[in-house]
């Protein structure tokens, strides 16, 4: 009796402490055998593809475009009238469901730029278009809607901002962004607050990720500290959280750096890492002089795009279904537009129309 | 009469008696201290006698740098958390004290909170080591002892100061250092294998491996000899390396029937010593030619064709053709 209670006791502690995820799992080879190339995914964990369906089926297209039809129309002036209704439905689905229209119009004047977020709305419309149409890299054909991002939050769930400046005590010594326990770095001690030298030009010219030795001797001109591997380090296991995948889905763990040895995802997450840089740089970080404070980072900086932004744990945001064929003014080639920046008075009235649309 | 039971693998046996004191003193040697006591339950993984100590000014020079570095590791982690305790707790597995960036070299004055605590922690950490491994020497001379023991702790702090110190000066910056944390140490290492192309394919870390899993492997098959024949006084090692008895006859038949040789009362101690040396010391060397000689590991092995080839799957470096990092 006492044998088996401890024998039960010695079990009990022993899944305890090994963490592992009983259930019925997948394995899915994905590299040559012997590699250890391959996904183990737990079946029970296969996230069900939520896509909200249109609005409405997509009326065609009358004779008027929406340009002509409405007032101060700027970046959907090209579709028609009808696909323009059809889109503002959907689009207060994906960003705004609580909020409603107001969230970006002045109920008043819908032809009103006063309220920032719609300034904002327009900009990551000719966002969209951009990565739908030149992005097809890191994208295919699955494309990109609000939704991708938005998923019913008027601020995406997953962003990131550039780091404050560190304590100047010199008692309290810098912790260099890293050694914390947060999603960002899937938990490691590995530094968490490089997105910032990765995914735009923020602060300069993007760092390089590529860390590894070139030769097989040191060269004068490749001097890379083991410092800066662990920054790239911390980079790939933000990779692997948000997309809920290990080192091996893109990686020959036997060389990380050789592209020959490597899976084609690898050369997809590459593209994803420049078309975020297009993105945070072309489409967010302009914004900056637009957006009220609480919509600012730590260094006066807007949320910008990371890999989670869109994909949320999964290997294919919303797991691959594509949306983007319902809603073909995103995959127009963007016009020819300059996202207006507001001078200060502008910006505290948009700001108090936004809290006055959110209460 | 007490029956020692051998066929247990933990300690069955407690001596109590007149405290042992060790060897006679020589003429005009200071006089051992006699504090000693008897405790039930060091006895039951150990010598049940505590005492007499010897500490001596290396020892509790040691002791004192020791407990400096601890602190100025400590004190940095509690800062880095904002002195909050329950985070401190909380966080200590993650928290670390980094050495300074590239962009201080090798300098010794770096600003404390930039690194110059990591570089003040090292050096009184190796004060300490360095103290304590002395006592090891002097107080194996002292006792007419070999210094097999000073010798072997020598190798360990060998590779300690490879990591933290020589390897750093050679590559000319502080920042190629292990930093001091429980998580951000095992991070480093494998940063470390990335940056030089995959460390295991180092021969030296291959050799330290070896050398590391097979002292365990030593170890384990010693000890559970030893214990097998305790019944026929087979713990008498050091008599029974001239005088085999019956004990040193049966370990010894029995691993020639079962792998066809063995080792010596004698032999498997130096077959123990040497694994246990030969661990830290290929382990350091093999650390010291990373980045001085060797910046990828893996061009390395291929280059001296024992890196296997794996099919090409095909992909190439979209850099070349677009361009960007």
């Amino acid at each position: 009796m006492h044998k088996a209670l401890a024998l039960t006791g010695v079990a009990a502690a022993a899944l305890a402490l090994v963490a592992c995820e009983p259930g019925p799992k997948t394995l899915e080879q994905s590299g040559y055998r012997g590699t250890g190339m391959a996904q183990v995914n737990l079946d029970s964990a296969a996230i069900v593809a939520e896509v909200p369906a249109p609005p409405y089926d997509l009326p065609p297209p009358g004779e008027v475009t929406a340009g002509e039809a409405y007032e101060n129309v700027q970046v959907l002036s090209n579709i028609s009238r009808e696909e323009f209704d059809y889109f503002m439905a959907a689009i207060t689905e994906w960003v705004s469901p609580e909020e409603g229209c107001n969230y970006c119009h002045n109920p008043a004047n819908m032809a009103s730029d006063e309220v920032y977020t719609k300034a904002v709305a327009r900009s990551m419309i000719q966002m969209n278009q951009k990565v739908n149409i030149s992005w097809d890299s890191h994208v295919k054909d699955t494309g990109v809607t609000c939704w991708t991002c938005h998923r019913g939050n008027p601020v995406p769930e997953n962003y990131y901002t550039l780091a404050g400046a560190p304590s100047g005590n010199p008692i309290e010594r810098k912790v260099n962004g890293q050694n914390m326990p947060v999603p960002a770095s899937a938990f490691s001690s590995l530094p968490y607050e490089s997105f910032g030298s990765y995914f735009g030009s923020d602060l300069g010219e993007p760092m390089s990720v590529r860390v590894s030795g070139v030769s097989m001797h040191p060269q004068e001109d490749h001097e890379v500290t083991t410092m800066e591997a662990e920054q790239t380090y911390g980079l790939m296991m933000h990779f692997s959280e948000s997309l809920g995948v290990n080192c091996v889905h893109c990686h020959n763990s036997q060389n990380f750096a050789d592209w020959s040895i490597s899976g084609p995802a690898r050369v997809q997450a590459w593209h994803g890492v420049q078309m975020v840089r297009d993105v945070n740089d072309g489409y967010i970080s302009p914004l900056a002089g637009i957006f009220p404070e609480n919509r600012l980072g730590a260094e006066g900086d807007p949320f910008k795009v990371q890999c989670g932004t869109c994909h949320q744990g999964q290997n294919k945001p919303m797991g691959g279904v594509s949306m983007v064929a319902d809603y073909p003014a995103l995959l127009r080639e963007p016009l020819d537009f300059t996202a207006p920046i507001l001078d200060e008075a502008d910006d505290e009235d948009a700001a108090a129309v936004e809290i006055a649309a959110a209460s | 009469m007490l029956m020692p039971r051998y066929q247990n693998i933990f300690t069955q046996v407690q001596v109590r008696g007149k405290p042992e004191m060790g060897v006679p003193l020589k003429y005009g040697q200071e006089h051992r201290k006699s504090g000693t006591t008897f405790s039930n339950w060091m006895g039951l993984i150990g010598q049940a006698q505590i005492g007499p100590v010897y500490l001596g000014w290396t020892g509790v020079v040691s002791l004192v740098c020791g407990l400096i570095a601890f602190e100025i590791i400590g004190l940095n982690m509690l800062a880095s958390v904002g002195w909050d305790p329950v985070q401190f707790v909380r966080q200590l597995f993650w928290l670390s004290l980094e050495p300074p960036g590239p962009e201080y070299g090798f300098s010794l004055f770096v600003p404390l909170a930039e690194g110059g605590w990591f570089i003040m922690a090292g050096a009184f950490f190796t004060t300490s080591v360095l103290l304590w491994w002395y006592r090891t020497y002097a107080r194996a001379k002292a006792l007419g002892m070999g210094l097999h023991v000073s010798w072997a702790f020598a190798s360990a702090i060998f590779l300690m100061i490879v990591l933290g110190f020589i390897r750093p000066m050679f590559m000319g910056s502080w920042a190629e250092a292990v930093p001091y944390g429980i998580f951000p140490h095992l991070d480093w290492t494998a940063a470390f294998s990335i940056r030089y192309g995959n460390l295991f394919y180092n021969p030296f870390h291959a050799l330290s491996i070896v050398f590391l899993y097979g002292s365990t492997l030593l170890f384990a098959m010693h000890g559970a000899t030893i214990l097998a024949v305790g019944r026929y006084g087979g713990e008498r090692e050091i008599e029974q390396i001239v005088d085999r008895g019956t004990a040193s006859e049966r370990a010894g038949l029995f691993w020639r029937w079962t792998m066809g040789f063995n080792a010596t009362m004698e032999s498997i101690h130096r077959w123990a010593w040497w694994f246990a040396v030969l661990t830290t010391l290929t382990g350091g060397i093999g650390i010291l030619l990373t980045g001085t000689v060797v910046d990828n590991w893996y061009l390395w092995a291929q280059e001296h064709g024992y890196a296997p080839a794996y099919p090409d799957t095909g992909m190439v470096d979209p850099a070349l053709s677009t361009g960007g990092v």
